[in-house]
């Protein structure tokens, strides 16, 4: 298959949703860049691997979201000379990707404006590269404090406050430094990497089943997603595919882990506005909800409850009628609290105009998932892509246009409340059958898979060796595209509107250090 | 406002019963200093850190604070600097980015004090052992003095960990301040 008149050919994956690869020279590879850029298209992922072990060389490759599906472009390197056209250009996004896998694997892009490392901070030198095969992964550097040059704001009157990478909460670790004048935040610019915990390395060698459970550790609180991502990628390669019940019980469990992030989220926000009533109430609504979870589940998050080839248990018919009811009284609860929210004047003047990225800004930063919804997008691979079941539930994207703090609170609001209809109807009409087939990986084949997780489209690219253990496994968080538009997001609001801007995006620092 | 009047006295008090201790996950380092109780009464302040997890184990964490479990009704809060804090909970696995912060994080933390490493990765490694980029366990890192298990381990298992780092081993069984080292 051919696309954009592009001399090479693109193979379709097995996959439930449209992914297509195809191998291309450095010509075919700006090519295509361009091609995308002009169709409105967005970069989802850039990696890199090592495969002279398969007798070939390193390899870079790009997955790009088209109107069409997923396109994969892989890119052969020379190995002595590992470098390949700079895409950042076209994409913003590409920046860090190009940064990362430089760190992890050597390979360079070439033009690339910003050649600061990305992932590797003082844990092991420049010419060390974890991720190729001449390396076990367990070497240990202990090395001087590197410094970092952040980008300087010059000016009267201009300081800059340093924060983390412990922060004040109950959160994850980063680095963040404004550059303010009084109150008035300048520029933000960030530093992550601190949670990068070698997980691609670990994934080299281990088996299918063992990565399942790591894949679903790569942000946890997206395990579901995630766990459905590697799975539909094993399946792929594989060439088999699982039985309806099971693909209907894991939308059951990745809208209901939408709900419960949304859930905490929404209180969070409130929280943050000083509206302490709002944490009160929806944590206590998404404690019901995890402890329903653990109930009928097994798992108050719902970790390893996907599970290559299916699912990890089948639902009865008790938990089926609890679970509506749940479902049918958590509309109940979030109509009335939606209510107070909407009539409390203090919150909204927190919320409104607090944070915004218009529509044009977040096409071209590449703003993606939720929180590209709040700001006028419409992607959501549940619709553009209605995989099984979601093609046969009528789901509808949310969408709103204002993209300041109080577009994604209400866009949270539409989309638990869409994801809960989408759960009556999925426990509604749950097929019958058996709910995990074995899966048996052949040596040395590709997948991939891709799920709307709650924060954006996560992408899972698995290999697997002559053994057919795991050679490569690639996860993408849409965190990578949406953490440098949270630097645009604050620049010109006050300091402590950061939390309250933050807490809006809630991105994942583990998945996107990895 | 009488909206939220009416739905918080609707809601009413949903605290429930607080766990036991447990005081099987006690680590043999746990350095208790004997008149912790003595000087901070019933009320602890505990500063997060996290030291390369997921962010599983802070989700239920963060529950922690929710009504159900009501902490603060315990006397316990959660603080934003180590120099407020009595305890440091720390989830894993320790990356070798966080390595100097932990460590000044726990340099910081006025003695006496106590750590609780949360989850499989904080008392083991986890799935993720050690590399290049993960120092594996807490202990590998800074004393610990109870870890709790689980991945992650629920909010009731956390409170209990924390709650057997406070509550005073006989004293007969009790280490010396000076036995307890990394």
């Amino acid at each position: 298959m051919q696309f954009f008149g592009l001399a090479c050919e693109f193979e379709p994956l097995e996959t439930p949703l449209p992914i297509f690869r195809a191998r291309v020279d450095a010509g075919q590879w700006l090519e295509l860049a361009r091609s995308i850029v002009e169709a409105q298209g967005q970069l989802v992922s850039l990696w890199g691997s090592d495969r002279r072990r398969a007798g070939a060389s390193f390899e870079v490759a790009a997955a790009y979201r088209t109107a069409d599906g997923l396109l994969c472009a892989e890119l052969p390197l020379d190995p002595q000379r590992p470098v390949y056209p700079d895409i950042a250009r076209f994409f913003a996004p590409a920046n860090r990707m190009q940064r990362a896998a430089r760190d992890l694997l050597g390979i360079q892009a070439d033009g690339s404006a910003d050649c600061r490392p990305w992932l590797r901070h003082d844990a092991w030198p420049a010419d060390y590269f974890p991720l190729r095969h001449e390396n076990t992964g367990q070497e240990r550097f202990d090395l001087p404090t590197e410094h970092y040059p952040f980008v300087r704001v010059e000016g009267d009157g201009v300081h800059e406050i340093p924060v983390g990478p412990v922060h004040a909460g109950i959160i994850e670790p980063g680095h963040f430094r404004f550059s303010v004048v009084g109150e008035k935040v300048l520029r933000l610019e960030q530093r992550l990497g601190y949670t990068h915990k070698g997980i691609e390395r670990r994934f080299i060698g281990m088996d299918v089943e063992t990565g399942a459970r790591l894949a679903g550790r790569v942000s946890g609180d997206s395990t579901v997603a995630y766990a459905w991502a590697y799975a539909m990628a094993l399946e792929s390669l594989a060439h088999q595919r699982i039985p309806e019940r099971a693909r209907w019980l894991r939308a059951l469990l990745l809208e209901r882990e939408r709900v419960a992030n949304h859930l905490g989220d929404l209180g969070a926000l409130g929280n943050d506005a000083a509206f302490g009533f709002a944490l009160t109430q929806f944590s206590l609504l998404r404690e019901d909800w995890l402890r329903s979870n653990a109930e009928w589940f097994g798992h108050r998050l719902l970790m390893d409850r996907i599970c290559p080839g299916g699912v990890e248990r089948d639902l009865g018919d008790a938990a089926r009628q609890a679970l509506r009811e749940q479902a049918t009284a958590m509309r109940a609860s979030l109509g009335e609290l939606q209510r107070i929210f909407d009539d409390h004047a203090g919150m909204q003047d927190r919320l409104v105009t607090t944070g915004r990225i218009s529509p044009t800004l977040a096409q071209q930063l590449g703003l993606t998932g939720l929180a590209a919804r709040a700001s006028g997008r419409t992607g959501d691979l549940r619709s553009d892509f209605a995989w099984p079941p979601y093609d046969s539930l009528d789901f509808k994207a949310c969408s709103q246009h204002n993209g300041d703090v109080a577009a994604r609170l209400n866009l949270r609001f539409a989309e638990v409340f869409e994801s809960l209809r989408l759960i009556e109807a999925l426990l509604q009409r749950l097929p019958e059958g058996q709910v995990r087939t074995p899966i048996d990986p052949p040596a040395n084949a590709k997948g991939a898979g891709w799920v709307e997780g709650w924060r954006g489209e996560i992408l899972v690219a698995l290999e697997t060796d002559e053994a057919g253990a795991i050679a490569r496994c690639h996860c993408h968080d849409p965190s990578w595209q949406n953490w440098p538009v949270l630097e645009h997001a604050v620049i010109g609001n006050i300091v402590a509107d950061f939390p309250l801007i933050n807490k809006s995006f809630n991105l994942s620092y583990s998945g996107q250090d990895l | 406002m009488w909206q939220v009047l009416k739905k918080i006295a609707h809601t009413g008090i949903v605290t429930e019963a607080w766990p036991e201790p447990a005081l099987e996950w006690r680590t043999e380092a746990q350095a208790i200093q004997a008149d912790l109780l003595a000087i901070l009464g019933r009320s602890l302040a505990i500063r997060m850190v996290d030291a390369g997890s997921c962010n599983g184990c802070e989700l239920e964490i963060n529950a922690l604070n929710n009504p159900y479990y009501n902490i603060e009704g315990l006397g316990i809060k959660f603080v934003a600097s180590p120099r407020h804090a009595d305890m440091l909970l720390v989830t894993g696995p320790v990356s070798r980015h966080m390595e100097i912060a932990l460590q000044r994080t726990y340099d910081a933390t006025p003695a006496p004090k106590l750590v609780v490493a949360v989850g499989d990765c904080g008392c083991c490694g986890g799935l993720f052992g050690e590399s290049y980029a993960s120092c594996g366990k807490v202990s590998n890192v800074i004393p610990v003095d109870v870890s709790v298990p689980g991945c992650p381990p629920s909010p009731l298992d956390i409170l209990r960990g924390i709650l057997a780092a406070v509550r005073l081993p006989p004293p007969e069984s009790r280490p010396r301040a000076a036995e307890v080292g990394p």
